[in-house]
């Protein structure tokens, strides 16, 4: 048995980083880890899929525009078998990253399954190691099926985004259920290698917790792009063959089977916390199944054991778990770290053009019945963005009437996922709309409609 | 090393504990999880448990005590070990925005956390987080965020009076949550029609640099008479068109609504006033804040003292408005029933003695108000009107100026305005 300060239970986004900061702090600490450091993020999920978003888009732009910049080129082919193994060479250089960031700062890898024990105790595989002052519960999430309507993951015809990222090549026909940020951005993958996209979402729109006008340039987009896009559409059953599947689905009042060699289950995800003694070990769980935490602290029902990471609650991303982890470790370090502040998660979706967003949208502003002005700035009217064939998008600020403040902030771009965090750090600061536009932006950039759309909000707007 | 022991947010929208009791003594041993007290929040009654292990080594605020999120209750360490609070300065290296409670901080250089025992924090009662001072630095420079300075200015907020929660002590909005006024909240009292001004633009003053002349006349001034050099301007009104109007407003109006000469005058006031902004001003010190909103205090007595409830946006409201929230913040100042936004934050004041039958006083003014206005009786005196005496029913008003912001001139054109629109009334919904 050995005794740690602290056991982390997972090595994903939220666990590693954990670890790292209470190693930072002094903290003897352990992270246990079943399979690959670096969790769903780094092996299965975040780094693989922007790898092969990343050929997809220079797959459709050779395809598309190389003739107009001036490029010719004859032939042009997709091999989805060969971008997957670069996906994974990058996914694996990653986790070799995480690996060698435990052994720098000096954090024992204990390989196996952690299953809690009462007291701070947690046993992997046949020996229980205790921690002296904290567990910390960072198991992640993973795929999950319908089996209720048929749409059990099979891992041959349908799939989840687990198998996807393994596939040697792009199948002729697939149907995509749920178009949140999964759904979307294999959607956007498959259409360049070259199937036949029907995108199935039951939420009246596609990207149903982004913005609307988000949703429907998006949709518009994939549109032209020769993808079925289905949104407020049920699945009402799937029967499965052994190479094909047909859905019947259910949209604007009729009723249409769709036929396809595969089915991508992209509707949500199931977190791990059954067989690691959580029970026993007093960790309850909320009606959703989440570990219930106090907000505060993170701490679970049980006194010393803290959860963070998509297990604890949502939103269920990399960057909202890796910062609960740095704030646990202070708090266990006996440091006072500033709250989080679950209001100001940026969130992203790396389809192309890329939707970016922070803050509330324009209908829960209504909901929440504020007093708001929008600004709008679209691409087409920007410098950079028809230099680089880039104009598909806008920005869009809502800020508050009175005082400038910025609710939400909305982009569609193609680099939206690097832009939005200018607006992160002035909502961080409360810095208001004026602010925003006196930094001076540098000429050209897509980041000036950021500015441009905060002087739309007063009214100023200069380029349109 | 000692670990300091803070309030901790035990639930999402807690600012402030109340430590109810404290669960363990000092000197006694303290495991991880252990519970060390009860606080109140603003839900209920939790409890704050240990981070670390060790011994209670002190309690730095007594129970019944509020104190707020992120301060110090109390340091946990190794037995004997030394800890502020207890005497000497605290080895651990966590303590930050130490704000220097000892005596002359300025002769003295910064002493770093871990240097030995400081005879000069020795009197501090308590380390000075957990007075939580306002955000203000020893250079002037007050720390807040852009957002909160907008609110603090349109609310008429001193962010020097602020303490914030942000980084560093930093004011941030919701610092801001209830203090001044969020006019909503005000113009809601009863009877009163909801206030339909057309929303004010960002910045509602204009702070004006001080000219030299101006920081001659400020300086020679207040050597001369008290810290505020004030004079005294008087004028008498006729008040036979007021007293007209008010019978006839007051017959139509039956029982209810009754319109006093007090509102009237208030009424006045305000108009004269957006005529005359440079007497709706603060002294700054460094500068002069005029207002473009009139908010006018109004001077009530209370059972031990006095009060001056504000008519905010007065400029922009009606008679009848006017008058109704006046008689509903006077008999909420007399039950003491007025929120702190409700009488903070006026650009003006007026004071009315009339009802006591002083026919002429002069008032103190109430800083950093530039202005305060003495209202008399309203008698019938022997007049001259049109080459005849006639007996007429007047009024006399003293004003009071601040010589560093009102000139003798500035004053009196003010009081001109004043006493012309009381004359003809009809001229104050014009």
């Amino acid at each position: 048995m050995a005794s740690f300060d602290v056991i982390v239970v997972g090595g994903g986004p939220a666990g590693y980083v954990c670890a790292i900061r209470a190693a930072q702090l002094g903290l003897s600490t352990a992270v246990v880890e079943k399979d690959k450091l670096g969790g769903v993020c780094v092996n299965i999920g975040c780094i693989p899929t922007k790898a092969l978003l990343h050929s997809a888009y220079a797959l459709n732009l050779i395809s598309h525009d190389a003739k107009a910049l001036g490029i010719e080129v004859t032939g042009v082919k997709g091999d989805y078998g060969v971008a997957m193994k670069r996906s994974r060479q990058v996914a694996d250089q990653n986790s070799k990253g995480a690996e060698f960031l435990m052994k720098k700062n000096k954090i024992t890898v204990l390989r196996g399954t952690g299953v809690l024990q009462p007291g701070k105790k947690v046993k992997v595989g046949e020996e229980v190691h205790e921690a002296k002052k904290a567990v910390i519960i960072a198991t992640g999430s993973r795929v999950k099926g319908i089996p209720q309507i048929g749409l059990e993951i099979n891992k041959t015809t349908v799939i989840s985004s687990d198998e996807a990222l393994f596939l040697e090549k792009a199948p002729a026909t697939l149907a995509i259920v749920g178009a949140g940020a999964v759904g979307s951005e294999f959607a956007d993958i498959f259409n360049a290698f070259g199937s036949k996209i029907t995108l199935i979402e039951a939420l009246p729109r596609i990207l149903p917790v982004e913005d609307a006008e988000c949703s429907e340039v998006i949709a518009k987009s994939y549109r032209k792009r020769g993808m079925t896009v289905l949104a407020g559409a049920k699945v009402l059953k799937a029967t499965v063959g052994a190479n094909e599947v047909t859905l019947d689905v259910e949209a604007g009042g009729k009723v249409e089977k769709v036929t396809v060699e595969k089915v991508l289950m992209a509707a949500g995800r199931a977190v791990n916390t059954e067989g690691m003694g959580f029970k026993e070990a007093g960790v309850q769980l909320t009606d959703r199944g989440f570990v219930k935490v106090n907000l505060a602290t993170l701490e679970t029902t049980a006194p010393g054991i803290y959860c963070i990471g998509d297990v604890a609650g949502p939103p269920m991303l990399a960057h909202k778990g890796s910062r609960e982890g740095v704030f646990v470790a202070e708090l266990i370090a006996g440091h006072t770290p500033h709250r989080i502040k679950y209001d100001n998660v940026p969130s992203v979706t790396y389809c192309h053009p890329e939707v970016a967003s922070i803050g509330l949208t324009e209908d829960q502003c209504k909901e929440q019945k504020l007093d708001y002005q929008i600004g709008r700035f679209p691409f087409s009217a920007n410098g950079r963005a028809r230099a680089s064939l880039e104009t598909e998008g806008f920005v869009k600020i809502i800020r508050d009437k009175k005082y400038g403040e910025i609710l939400g902030a909305h982009i569609v771009a193609s680099h939206a996922s690097e832009m939005i965090h200018e607006l992160g750090v002035a909502r961080e600061n409360e810095f208001t709309v004026e602010e925003v536009d006196l930094m001076i932006h540098a000429h050209p950039t897509l980041s000036e409609a950021v500015a441009e759309a905060c002087l739309d909000s007063m009214g100023r707007v200069v380029h349109i | 090393m000692a670990t300091k022991i803070v309030m901790e947010a035990l639930s999402p929208t807690m600012e402030e504990g109340r430590l109810i009791e404290w669960k363990k003594k000092e000197g006694e041993p303290v495991a991880v999880g252990d519970v060390l007290a009860e606080v109140e929040t603003d839900k209920a009654v939790m409890e704050l448990v240990a981070r670390s292990a060790g011994t209670l080594l002190k309690q730095l605020v007594a129970a019944g005590a509020t104190v707020p999120v992120s301060s110090a209750v109390g340091w946990i360490g190794q037995a004997g070990e030394s800890v502020d609070g207890a005497g000497t300065a605290p080895k651990a290296s966590t303590v930050n925005g130490e704000r220097s409670t000892g005596p002359a901080p300025s002769a003295v250089p910064p002493v770093p956390a871990s240097a030995a025992p400081s005879p000069a924090t020795a009197p501090a009662p308590a380390p000075a987080q957990s007075s939580s001072p306002p955000a203000v630095e020893p250079s002037g420079r007050v720390k807040a965020s852009p957002l909160a300075k907008k609110i603090a200015g349109d609310r008429g907020v001193d962010l020097g009076t602020i303490s914030g929660s942000g980084p560093e002590g930093r004011i941030v909005k919701r610092d801001l949550e209830g203090v001044g006024s969020e006019r909503a909240a005000v113009s809601g009292g009863a009877g009163v029609p909801p206030h339909t001004a057309p929303p004010s633009p960002l910045t509602a003053f204009t702070d004006t640099p001080l000219t030299q002349i101006r920081k001659t006349i400020a300086k020679r001034l207040a050597q001369s008479i008290g810290p505020i050099p004030t004079f005294y301007l008087t004028a008498e009104v006729d008040m036979e068109r007021v007293a007209e109007a008010r019978e006839g407003l007051n017959a139509a109006a039956g029982d209810q609504g009754k319109v006093s000469f007090n509102d009237i005058v208030l009424k006045a006031v305000a108009t004269a006033l957006q005529q005359h902004p440079a007497c709706n001003a603060w002294w700054q010190d460094d500068h002069i804040r005029y207002w473009q909103q009139v908010h006018i205090g109004m001077a009530v007595a209370v059972e031990d003292g006095l009060i001056t409830p504000v008519i905010r946006d007065a400029q922009s409201k009606s008679l009848r408005q006017i008058s109704s929230e006046t008689r509903d913040l006077a008999t909420r100042a007399r039950e003491r029933k007025l929120t702190p936004a409700e009488y903070t934050g006026s650009t003006f004041s007026v004071s009315n003695l009339g009802m006591f039958d002083i026919e002429h006083f002069t008032a103190i003014i109430n800083p950093p108000e530039a202005g305060i206005l003495a209202v008399g009786s309203i008698a019938q005196v022997p007049a001259v009107v049109n080459g005849q005496v006639q007996v007429r029913r007047r009024m006399r008003m003293t004003m009071s100026c601040d010589h560093r912001v009102i000139d003798g001139a500035t004053g009196a054109k003010f009081l001109k305005t004043l006493k012309l629109l009381l004359e003809n009334p009809l001229a104050l919904v014009w």
